[in-house]
């Protein structure tokens, strides 16, 4: 077990920066998700830190060594590859006792290593079979296995999971986050789906083209995204953005939708007070649709029903809007409404920058994330929790 | 409201007429290939061991009617026949050491290794097989005596090995594209040197590509007559021996040759074969 320090890495293919100039630290026993886009330089950076990639600059840092020179087999690492890279020539047995039998460990260990983590992830039934006799989901768990018996420091995963089929992903999810719970190994896992992010990281680490958007625990992410971006891609349905303008009346702000209405504002003065030209950014369970009332006027343009709750798009001024609503709660196409936004709920955002205002409500200190700036540097401050 | 739920047009299960036909079409073919290759290598064998006075028998029975190795002993006892059955399977084996120990690692270099020139290289590499070997002939006997090994057989071997390396680079390196990187990588992150990958995991993967670039180095120098036959003048290999020693020979004599030649092409291809077919875990032990 170890803890990772990622300091100021810059990797460049040709011309691009496929990781630009990030930093980043894991605690140990840590399990930290990098989530972003394809091409966001997620699974550059994990290939960095195994070493299977050489950085242009910075540091990383395993434990107490500087691994930066260090080819893959020194750092003390393993890795499960997004194709599972289980050699095929090989049986299962065999596989699972590569890394352990390049150790020269002895033989009763090896044996006694394969099994352990062949019951770890209930596949003894299959030792002695090659890959090619196994099914998808199994070849997964060998993958898994194999990077277990290593006992390594760190564990980094590639997509584990994206070549599973939906019912099968679902499955492996909550065992895997079970059993490297149990084992509680420092992991970097790499994903791009932001629900296996959410459901599976202590921490998650958004990326950008490169950079390293924001940093934090997946609840503080959602409720409070540090850009439009983060809040588009986290979640779904993407957080609402819509363009307000914020104004001082009668001692309280108020923000008006143009072609809808007014929120009158719950600021309690605290923090960054919003004003003029801004985003207001909601999530849709955040937002109450009704008949009638004094909320803002919309019009009903979509119900998709998902059983335990409706996604409506309602059209509000010249935007549109998802709100989750009751099953049972009767909407018509084409149906005029009233639409409450939660006031205490809110994300604002500079309109221009698209960058949210203040930094400290939601996110509260150790989120890893100052002061919003445009400055990559400020948004990535490594500071651990607990 | 439920709409009508239309039929459902069922795949029609094949009538098995149709498919005993298919089958049989299959197994015609199949016999008819079979025999554009067996037919031959059956009549030199019977050939060979047909006594001398019946080789000209018209029409030729294709089952032998009397059996003799008087002239399969006859040629095999001849001068320097043995000798130059040696040097060939010497020849082919050392062209076959070289060819894959130069040419695998090249076809992995151009596989892995996004280097400079590489689609150039990859068309030079074919070029030399543009040359026809007549022009290089002289130029080429020439530098052999120049450098002593003229007459030897690892000239000859040399001589194959550039024959054949255009092939093996080409055949081993498309091989080695099919092998995942990531096993590679996998294998460096369990504790494997680069090399330590290529050897446990890449190689063993790429056997069977291996194995058929093997086949074709073997059949290439074993057949060659042109270059064994300007590069050698007292140690022949067999097929220049055959044909400086045989074109004037009766023709038992020549189906004797035949068949001689034909057997250790026979045995390699067939231990060969075995890795050729190795897809583990995919062959019924």
């Amino acid at each position: 077990m170890a803890e990772i320090r990622v300091e100021r890495v810059t990797k460049l293919f040709k011309q691009t920066r496929a990781v630009d100039d990030v930093s980043l630290t894991i605690d140990d026993g840590e399990f930290m998700v990098l989530l972003g886009p394809s091409g966001c330089g997620k699974t550059t950076l994990l290939r960095s830190i195994a070493g299977l990639e050489q950085i242009e600059g910075g540091r990383i840092v395993i434990g107490a060594r500087d691994v930066t020179e260090l080819p893959p087999r020194k750092r003390n690492i393993a890795m499960v590859f997004q194709s599972y890279a289980v050699f095929p020539h090989m049986t299962v047995f065999e596989n699972i006792a590569f890394g352990l039998r390049m150790r020269h460990a002895g033989k009763a260990d090896i044996d006694r290593q394969v099994r352990e983590a062949a019951e770890l992830l209930h596949i003894e039934s299959l030792l002695e079979r090659f890959p090619a006799e196994t099914s998808g989901g199994q070849r997964q768990r060998i993958a898994v296995a194999r990077a277990l018996a290593m006992q390594p420091q760190v564990l980094l995963m590639d997509e584990p999971l994206s070549n599973l089929d939906a019912l099968l992903r679902l499955e492996a999810r909550a065992e895997l986050k079970r059993l490297l719970g149990e084992i509680g190994s420092t992991t970097i896992y790499v994903t791009h789906d932001q629900v296996e992010a959410m459901s599976m990281g202590d921490r998650v680490a958004v990326m950008r083209a490169g950079k390293l958007v924001q940093v934090g625990d997946p609840l503080t992410i959602y409720d409070g995204p540090v850009d439009r971006f983060v809040g588009g891609f986290i979640g779904n349905p993407p957080m609402n953005f819509l363009a307000a303008t914020v104004e001082r009346r009668d001692g309280g702000s108020v923000a008006m939708l143009a072609g809808a209405g007014e929120v009158r504002l719950a600021l309690d003065g605290s923090e960054t007070q919003p004003s003029g030209a801004v985003l207001l950014g909601i999530r849709a369970e955040n937002i109450e649709v009704t008949d009638d009332g004094d909320g803002l006027r919309g019009r009903v343009l979509v119900v998709e029903p998902l059983g335990s709750h409706n996604l409506v798009t309602i059209q509000l001024g010249a935007e549109q809007l998802k709100a989750t609503t009751r099953p049972d709660q009767r909407l018509e196409r084409d149906q005029k409404v009233r639409v409450h936004i939660d006031p205490t709920r809110i994300r604002w955002l500079d309109a221009e920058l698209e960058v949210a205002l203040g930094a400290e409500d939601a996110a509260g200190p150790g989120a890893g994330r100052g002061p919003v700036t445009l400055e990559q540097r400020d948004t990535q401050a490594p500071t651990a929790e607990g | 409201m439920t709409t009508a739920r239309e039929p459902v047009p069922m795949p029609r299960p094949r009538a098995g007429r149709e498919r005993i036909v298919g089958r049989g079409l299959i197994y015609l073919g199949a016999t008819l290939l079979a025999l554009f290759i067996l037919l031959p290598i059956y009549l030199i064998t019977v050939s060979a061991f047909t006594p001398r006075e019946n080789a000209f028998d018209f029409p030729h029975s294709l089952i032998p009617t009397a059996v003799s190795t008087d002239t399969i002993l006859f040629f095999i006892n001849a001068s320097g026949v043995i000798d130059s059955f040696w040097r060939s399977v010497i020849v082919a084996l050392i062209t076959l050491a070289l060819s894959l120990l130069i040419g695998a690692p090249a076809g992995y270099a151009i596989a892995r290794y996004a280097f400079r020139g590489r689609s150039g290289y990859r068309l030079v590499v074919l070029s030399t097989r543009a040359f026809p070997i007549v022009i290089l002939a002289i130029p080429l006997a020439v530098t052999y005596r120049l450098w002593g090994i003229d007459d030897t057989v690892i000239g000859v071997a040399f001589m194959h090995t550039a024959l054949a390396l255009p092939f093996t680079v080409l055949i081993t390196s498309s091989v080695f594209v099919s092998v995942p990187r990531e096993l590679e990588e996998a294998a460096q992150t369990l504790g494997c040197t680069p090399l330590q990958a290529f050897l446990r995991v890449s190689l063993p993967l790429a056997l069977p590509g291996l194995a058929a670039a093997a086949i074709f180095t073997w059949v290439l120098s074993w057949n060659d007559v042109f270059a064994a036959v300007i590069l050698t003048l007292r140690n022949p290999t067999l097929p220049a021996k055959i044909l400086a020693a045989l074109t004037q020979s009766p023709i038992y004599f020549q189906f004797a040759a035949g068949f001689v030649m034909l057997i250790p092409s026979v045995v390699v291809i067939f231990v060969i074969r075995r890795y050729l077919l190795g897809l583990w875990g995919r062959v019924v032990k």
